[in-house]
């Protein structure tokens, strides 16, 4: 026997598709309930058969538009209202807006760390907001951690990988558990001696100097949050440079970046970076100088 | 050297220009981070006062870095035209403000001194200007390239039709560059920012890119806003690419960290003009943002305006056919909120104007900076009053690549709407011939904000 409340999840789930495949517009999501009465019920717009909807008016293909907007997860199709925004996607960008100010002041999960025998240091930045105004900070480690890495850290390695979270915790959290283990086992197999990994607090990507200035690895690579977008706040890079020295700078680095599920896929990021650290090793360069090599321009 | 003045009889002095210049500057994060900025309201007044009685011989002869030393500062200072420079050394730099804002002096006569100006002379007559001195003061300013189309001629607004990806995915790009045509989105050019910088992705999007424009015609260029070399490498094999990109800092050390170097871009050049399939005579783009050289501790002690400034001065070189400074890009160690952001757009604009470049602006903010989209409308009006060449066009100004917000696909027909503004001429009427554009009206019609009209 179906019950009736199956009968209407039923119905509403086949509704909901037909919503999110644009057939059927819900244009009008509430109903007044009477004269005089006003009771607004509103649903949950930032639910996703509202972002994938096309809010654009009179259509010349519409099945054409859900292909095009399926390719991208950008904000298209979402119509106009004079030269100007239309309701919902203006109240979706808010929304999404809003809460990403949140996922900014996120701090990492402990157990996160625990799983993958990171133990944790942090850089000279004392809190978030001081990290947000002091990028100097951030590129240097705090006196407590350059002991913890003296003590704990096994030193000049073929390759030292350290984890942090830079601009979004949650980069951290959404990508270390497919990555890490694709890099480590990619570099133990090319049979290279690794460093012991650990994360840092409120780094930035300036901070490989001063790491190396202890441990003295070949290659330095970092796991880094990268800053959020409009309600995403899973993006995280990987930065890593030959020989990381007090003056090297962006030039001397390279990044694979923009490493999610969605972006680039963390696992094929993870294969990408084994590969960079070892044309790293075999050119002993890396950055613009180890672009230049590869192309034959210099040596 | 005495710099010094009086003010409700209190005594502020300044040991030298470089402070005086730090000091003079509207309140900037990012001059607090590099320990230049004044201590309080006050001493910032006085700084303007003081820096306004300095004749311009004195800012020529202190250039941020010296001549020797960057090859920013030799580009700036071999440019300059002595005779220009001869008729304004003796002015000071309250005198250039109020000449600026004469209403005698009209675009000619700006262009008549501007080659004897350096970029901290510029810098210094901007920090004594309020916001509205910033606007107007650029509107006044015209500078017009060609490339494919004509860029920066009295009436007329374009937009960089921006569609980046996360994944590259050469699908999702051209569903957005389809997008932002039908808004009217893409005189300044079809620019991609690549999300994996390899020689092959950036060759991918130059052709599929390039083909857009040959199918539909249209009178445009495109761009891949990847690192110069990978552009120039593309290009000698044979890829199609109409401007070619680079971003600058304003000292060789920060122009060192992004890789690049003044004969490198010399040479960049040289394959633009070979290679480019646009006629020109302007085939570059750069980009700029102030911060980017204490990013890279290479701002010598110096204030990020000036610095900034220098950015133009290295562009000219180059007769780009389009600059903009992406003001709010880096986050709020730099420009701290939407006030800060507002008062660097304007200085921007107004001062690679002032330089004699074609200068749009990439009007936005980060997630983690105190601003928001509103901010960001008021700045996009304010310039396009300025007469601001040309502005970003990003899907709902929501980029989820780069991560930050900008002007949308959407605003640039709002500010032609709301100050009687063209798209650029020869894309206007392609416009037309699409029927997307009421030309009479200077209105998007019905069909506008259909991307399917560009599929077959
Ligand atoms: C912010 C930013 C910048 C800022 C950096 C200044 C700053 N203080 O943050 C500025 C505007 C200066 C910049 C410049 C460039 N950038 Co950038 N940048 C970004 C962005 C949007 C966010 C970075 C981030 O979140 N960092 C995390 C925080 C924690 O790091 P941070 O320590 O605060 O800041 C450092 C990094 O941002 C780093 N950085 C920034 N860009 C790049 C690029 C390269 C190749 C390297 C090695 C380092 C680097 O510089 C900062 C100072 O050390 C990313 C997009 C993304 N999805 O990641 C693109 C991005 C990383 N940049 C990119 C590029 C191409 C560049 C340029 C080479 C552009 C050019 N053609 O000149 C230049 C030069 C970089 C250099 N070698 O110095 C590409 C990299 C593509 C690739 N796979 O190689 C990205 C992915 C964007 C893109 N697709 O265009 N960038």
């Amino acid at each position: 026997m179906i019950t009736q409340q199956q009968i209407e999840s039923i119905i509403d789930a086949v509704v909901a598709e037909l919503q999110r495949q644009g057939l059927v517009r819900n244009e009008r999501p509430f109903v007044p309930s009477g004269a005089g009465d006003l009771n607004l019920d509103l649903p949950d717009i930032t639910a996703l058969e509202y972002r994938t909807r096309a809010y654009v008016e009179n259509v010349r293909k519409p099945d054409v538009l859900r292909a095009l907007m399926s390719t991208t997860p950008s904000r298209i199709g979402i119509g106009h209202a004079g030269p100007r925004y239309r309701n919902i996607p203006q109240f979706i960008f808010l929304a999404d807006h809003a809460v990403t100010q949140d996922a900014l002041f996120k701090e990492i999960d402990p157990a996160l760390l625990q799983q993958f025998n990171l133990f944790e240091v942090q850089t000279q930045a004392s809190n978030r907001q001081e990290y947000l105004l002091r990028p100097d900070l951030g590129r240097k480690l705090s006196d407590t951690a350059r002991k913890t890495l003296q003590e704990k850290c096994v030193k000049k390695p073929d390759v030292q990988i350290y984890v942090s979270d830079g601009l979004s915790a949650a980069a951290i959290e959404h990508n270390l558990r497919d990555i890490f283990p694709v890099i480590q086992q990619g570099l133990q197999q090319a049979g290279l001696k690794m460093g012991t990994p650990f994360y840092v607090k409120y780094g930035r990507v300036g901070l490989l100097n001063d790491v190396n200035s202890i441990v003295d690895a070949k290659v330095v690579v970092t796991l880094i949050g990268e800053r959020p977008g409009l309600g995403r706040a899973e993006a995280a890079s990987v930065y890593m440079g030959y020989r990381p020295q007090s003056d090297s700078n962006d030039a001397d680095r390279d990044v694979v970046c923009n490493i999610f599920n969605g972006g680039t896929n963390p696992l094929e990021a993870g294969a990408y970076v084994v590969e960079y650290i070892k044309r790293m090793l075999k050119h002993q360069a890396s950055g613009i100088k180890l672009k230049l090599i590869e192309q034959g321009i210099s040596k | 050297m005495l710099l010094r003045c009086k003010l409700f009889g209190k005594t502020y002095e300044f040991r030298d220009l470089r402070e005086l210049m730090g000091k003079a500057n509207e309140d900037k994060s990012g001059d607090h981070l590099a320990g230049v900025a004044a201590s309080s309201a006050i001493e910032r007044v006085a700084a303007k006062y003081v820096l306004s009685e300095v004749p311009l011989w004195a800012l020529y002869e202190i250039p941020v870095a010296p001549y020797e030393q960057d090859e920013v500062t030799r580009v700036i200072m071999d440019a300059v035209d002595q005779n220009a420079y001869a008729q304004i050394k003796t002015w000071t730099v309250g005198q250039l403000r109020e000449w600026i804002l004469d209403n005698k002096t009209t675009n000619d006569d700006i262009k008549k001194i501007q080659n004897g100006l350096t970029s901290e002379m510029i810098a210094a007559v901007a920090k004594l200007m309020s916001n509205m001195d910033l606007v107007l003061a650029a509107s006044k300013i015209r500078v017009v390239t060609h490339a494919n189309n004509t860029m920066g001629e009295m009436g007329r607004l374009a937009s960089r039709n921006q569609p980046n990806h996360p994944t590259d995915d050469p699908d999702g790009i051209r569903a957005e560059i389809y997008e932002g045509l039908s808004y009217g989105s893409g005189d300044s050019v079809i620019g991609i920012n690549p999300v994996d910088d390899s020689l092959a992705s950036v060759q991918r999007l130059l052709d599929m890119s390039y083909k857009v424009i040959q199918d539909w015609k249209i009178p445009t260029q495109n761009c891949v806003l990847a690192h110069v070399t990978t552009q120039m490498e593309a290009m000698k094999r044979g890829s199609p690419a109409g401007l070619v990109f680079q971003s600058l800092a304003g000292s060789q050390k920060g122009n060192e960290s992004f890789g690049i170097s003044v004969g490198m871009l010399d040479e960049a050049y040289e394959i633009a003009k070979k290679y480019a399939v646009v006629p020109g005579p302007n085939y570059m783009y750069f980009e700029t943002g102030e911060g980017a050289e204490l990013s890279a501790d290479a701002h010598h002690g110096w204030d990020q305006l000036t610095l900034e400034v220098r950015c133009y001065g290295l562009a000219k070189r180059y007769a780009p056919f389009q600059v903009n400074s992406v003001v709010g890009f880096i986050g709020p160690e730099y420009l701290y909120d939407a006030r800060q952001i507002t008062r660097a757009g304007l200085e921007d604009h107004f001062c690679a104007k002032l330089t004699g470049i074609s200068m749009g602006c990439d009007a936005c903010y980060t997630n983690h900076a105190r601003a928001d989209q509103n901010s960001l409308e008021n700045l996009s009006i304010l310039l396009a009053a300025a007469g601001c060449n040309y502005f970003m066009g990003v899907p709902m100004g929501d980029d989820p690549m780069l991560s930050y917000q900008s002007n949308s696909f959407h605003d640039a027909p709002s500010l032609r709407q709301i100050l009687k503004l063209r798209p650029l001429p020869e894309f206007e009427n392609w416009l037309v011939e699409m029927g997307l554009w009421d030309k009479e009206k200077l209105l998007l019609t019905d069909k506008a904000g259909d991307a399917t009209m560009f599929v077959r």
